[in-house]
């Protein structure tokens, strides 16, 4: 028996797939392109996994190709700084201002979504004299490019460890820590932090993926990131820029996809309502 | 630290505490003037001065000039058209998206797949495009067979065919993660109300659902924009030849050493898309009140 | 022009539903009947379908075989929003965007009423639940009691033949869910209209209903006014899941069974056999102190609590068993731990179940 509900369940099931299959088409053709190209055979003739068996080798890559491995090497770096700086930055602030100084929260909202309004290029340009005294006193080694990468994550960031922030008490857990008698270098490292494992966890792999996908502010200072390295050699040899450009796409979607598996997968899209004046729920 | 006076008496230590306090948030502070709001009065300041540090208006009369018009005027273009496009299509693959069961696997795919696409974009991106649709593309050869022309290829490097179909390829996905929480926001019993009040689909989707999208939807088509406006490594990896779009004329004045000023005729674009964003964000911001009047977040 | 036109109520038959999900019934072969003006109340655990006969009767889920009738037509086949159905929902079924009075007049503007009509039934509507003051206020506004008043108002508005509550209180502190509960009991007298309210709160269900279903596994337990299924359980399920039961081993002899020392008559469907289970309630037990050494019933206090309007004391009896009995809040100070006391039955008729 087949009741009305059940027709209207089949057509919204039906109605569902077209669109998925029609926009999961216009996704993966050009990747499958990306395959295409780096099997071609020399002259378009035939298949061959040279290419692909080139970027396994590490030993050969790292020697035929010293400007990607620079990159490669380079944008693992600025992984790694920029995540730390931000976290060093950020959570002691928000928990600090949440603690002690609850009116300037506004202010430090309005300041970590300020760089979605100044796009990245135009960031660049109001840096140049920045960075000319980042590299008097730190040197120009590629790594100063994390300084940046901060403030361009800032907004992701904040919103990911104001959502954990918002989930926690933080003013009563520091109280019970101070109570027993902690310090307030001990309220941050053993309380709260812990309760906030997510939300750290959330927006260190937001700097991750932007700091790994940052293109215009390596390339128009000049410094080689992987992003830059693979453009670069675009122009030379473009089947190997192809493969590594499909593998990082590849590699970051499996990363994505497993953590949608582990812990609520709700930490990796609430960031992204940047857009979004947060109101207190009223009760 | 404030917290070592909890000895002294109450007074003092009130007295004591705002400084104390305060100087928990220097770093940050001083971290943000540095790397966001100099750079920010850079151009803003930049923008009105010349060569020799002197005010001028001159800058502004640069951005009058026909190929300063032009690749504003382009880039404006390829920001609505995409991201109105994409804000549709991707608004129906969120809804698609959100019929599906909670935690499955579909649901996970889609939403990985657009977290990738939408963060991955730049030289991959545009070098995917270049594989599957330039002279020798996969989807040339294809169409090719089956008797589709797509000409000399070339289009692919226009702004107003190539580049707004390579910026859909970013705009949908990002569509689908700024969206979908809104989608998945609609209760089912407010579609059930409406047909025991005696509505049909076609009432419930009229006057219940869109009007209470509407505001989600409009944010998150402007944030398309804004995202478009600002794409950078995408127009460059596929654009070798001149600066259609501000972003690259901005960029260009970073390499150009032709031409003398050209320095702060850059900061002067810089301040022209800042505007444009602030436009685009006050709109937003109204909108936002407008909804608040009955939203609750 | 609203309290008279349903005044006279309309029919609800349900017969034989089946509904299985994924291989388990939530509706088993259900019937149910309700008078015209009628409001019965489903009750039971959560799972046992008793939600699922509702949003069948809504025509919010199809049943896989039975019928439903409204008024002697059936509509079965009939989509949701031409079946005529007023459902107020567990909560937040307000749409977020319209004031209160627009959400009231939503199902008449659907049903083409022109403005002037619509301004007045809604505004009588809102008055009718108290709300006539927060007319131009949106959801979120309001507290989750005044929700469930508008939501009701706007089920109300259209005159349905038949009104559902789906849990409509069990988003509510305690203390608004007794005045709303009440106060959907004298709304639904004033207006007349046939009702189904589904719940798990067997207090709630007691308290609002004509007749209350006790429902278990898709099946229908028993049927009857509040009274008669507090004090005549059919099966011992509803024994068990309406008010508090004392499980007491009982010997039958001539029909009747002994147990703590005196013998109490049984009710209809009782187990037959010489060793039974008998279910007694509290209020059926009595208690008093021990004077001099008693053999039947002698039990020993473990526990007295006041409890507000009565009292109720916890005594281990000689065979190991644990007797709930109530008593008048004032006895309670009688009774301390450890005190022997004597149990005897009150002599009201129970249900007797088989020992194993």
């Amino acid at each position: 028996m087949s009741g009305q509900r059940a027709r209207f369940r089949r057509k919204q099931t039906l109605l569902r797939w077209v669109v998925l299959v029609v926009v999961f088409l216009f996704f993966v053709l050009p990747l499958l392109g990306m395959l295409d190209f780096t099997t071609q055979g020399p002259g378009g003739q035939g298949r061959t996994l040279a290419t692909w068996r080139t970027l396994a080798d590490v030993s050969t890559i790292s020697v035929d190709y010293p400007a990607l491995r620079e990159g490669f090497l380079a944008s693992v770096g600025l992984a790694v700084i920029t995540p730390v700086v931000m976290l060093l930055l950020l959570v002691p602030t928000m928990t600090w201002v949440r603690l002690r100084l609850p009116g300037l929260s506004r202010t430090v909202e309005f300041i970590c979504l300020l760089p979605l309004t100044v796009p990245a290029i135009v960031l660049v340009v109001g840096l140049t004299p920045v960075y000319a005294w980042v590299y008097y006193f730190l040197g120009s080694s590629t790594l100063t490019l994390a300084l940046a990468y901060v403030i361009l994550v800032l907004p992701y960031a904040y919103r990911s460890l104001d959502a954990g922030l918002r989930a926690i008490d933080v003013r009563t857990l520091s109280e019970a820590a101070r109570s027993l008698g902690a310090s307030w270098f001990t309220v941050m490292w053993r309380v709260i932090l812990p309760n906030l494992r997510t939300a750290v966890l959330s927006a260190s792999f937001l700097s991750v993926a932007l700091v790994l996908g940052e293109f215009t502010i390596a390339n128009l200072f000049s410094k080689k990131n992987l992003q830059v390295a693979m453009y670069e050699l675009g122009k030379s040899d473009a089947k190997i820029s192809v493969a590594v450009g499909l593998a990082a796409l590849v590699f970051g979607f499996v990363v994505l996809f497993a953590m949608s598996f582990v812990g609520s997968a709700r930490a990796g899209t609430s960031p992204f309502s940047r857009l979004r004046r947060r109101k207190e729920p009223s009760a | 630290m404030a917290e070592s006076a909890t000895a002294r008496p109450a007074g003092a230590l009130r007295r004591l505490r705002p400084s104390g306090a305060l100087a928990g948030v220097v770093p940050f502070f001083a971290y943000t003037t540095v790397f966001l709001l100099i750079p920010t009065l850079v151009v803003v300041i930049g923008a009105f001065l010349d060569g020799d540090n002197r005010f001028t208006l001159g800058n502004l009369d640069g951005l009058s000039s026909p190929s300063v018009v032009r690749g504003i005027v382009q880039s404006l273009v390829l920001s609505a058209v995409t991201s109105v496009g994409g804000a549709a299509i991707g608004g129906l693959l969120a809804y698609a998206v959100s019929t599906a069961r909670d935690g499955s696997v579909t649901k996970r795919f889609f939403t990985s797949l657009c977290g990738v696409l939408a963060q991955f974009g730049g030289v991959a991106l545009a070098f995917a495009f270049i594989a599957s649709f330039g002279g020798t593309g996969l989807l040339t050869v294809l169409l090719g067979k089956v008797g589709v022309s797509t000409g000399t290829g070339f289009w692919l490097y226009e702004w107003d065919s190539g580049l707004m179909l390579v910026y859909l390829y970013f705009q949908i996905p990002l569509m689908l993660i700024v969206f979908l929480p809104a989608v998945e926001g609609l209760r089912p019993q407010w579609r059930e109300a409406t047909e025991t009040l005696g509505g049909t689909t076609w009432t419930y989707w009229r006057r219940v659902a869109a009007p209470i999208l509407f505001p989600s939807f409009v944010g998150a088509t402007l944030l398309l924009f804004t995202n478009a406006f600002s794409a950078y490594a995408t127009a460059k990896a596929l654009v070798s030849q001149g600066s259609p779009l501000i972003p690259l004329q901005i960029g260009s004045t970073f390499t150009s050493e032709v031409i003398l000023g050209q320095e702060n005729l850059g900061k002067a674009m810089a301040l022209a898309m800042v505007a444009v964003v602030a436009v685009v964000m006050a709109v937003y911001a109204w909108l936002d009140k407008r909804a608040s009047r009955w939203m609750q977040r | 022009m609203s309290a008279t036109a349903t005044a006279q109520g309309t029919p609800v038959q349900l017969t034989d539903l089946r509904r299985v999900y994924g291989g388990v019934a939530a509706l088993d072969g259900l019937t149910l009947h309700l008078e015209p003006g009628e409001l019965v109340a489903l009750l039971g655990p959560s799972g046992c379908g008793k939600t699922t006969a509702l949003r069948c009767l809504a025509g919010l889920e199809d049943p896989d075989s039975g019928t439903i009738e409204v008024g002697g037509r059936d509509v079965t086949r009939i989509p949701t929003n031409k079946r005529d159905m007023g459902m107020v929902f567990q909560a937040y079924s307000l749409f977020p965007h319209m004031t209160a009075r627009q959400n009231v007049e939503f199902g008449l503007e659907l049903r083409g009423r022109d403005r002037s009509a619509r301004r007045a039934r809604a505004a009588e509507m809102l008055d009718l639940v108290g709300l006539g003051k927060h007319a131009d206020k949106y959801a979120h506004q309001m507290s989750g009691g005044q929700q469930q008043r508008v939501a009701l108002a706007r089920a109300l508005a259209i005159e349905p033949q038949v009104l559902l509550l789906d849990e409509p209180l069990s988003a509510l502190d305690a203390k608004v869910r007794t005045q709303l509960r009440d106060e959907i009991r004298r709304i639904q007298l004033e207006v007349g209209t046939t009702t189904l309210f589904v719940t798990h709160d067997q207090e709630e269900a007691l308290a609002v209903a004509d007749r209350v279903g006790v429902m278990s596994t898709g099946r229908l337990e028993q049927v009857a006014a509040p009274a008669e299924l507090y004090t005549s359980p059919r099966t011992p399920f509803v024994a068990d899941f309406v008010g508090l039961t004392n499980r007491l081993r009982a010997r039958v002899e001539g029909g009747r069974a002994q147990v703590l020392g005196g013998s109490i008559p049984l009710l209809e469907g009782s187990a037959t056999g010489p060793d039974v289970v008998v279910l007694v309630r509290p209020e059926g037990v009595t208690v008093a102190p021990a004077e001099g050494a008693s053999a039947a019933g002698s039990a020993s206090v473990v526990s007295a609590s006041f409890l507000g309007g009565h009292g109720r004391v916890i005594a281990r009896t000689t065979d190991d068993e644990l007797v709930t009995v109530q008593v008048p809040n004032t006895d309670v100070t009688r009774y301390r731990p450890g005190d022997a006391v004597v149990l005897g039955p009150r002599g009201d008729a129970a249900l007797a179940v088989s020992a194993d």
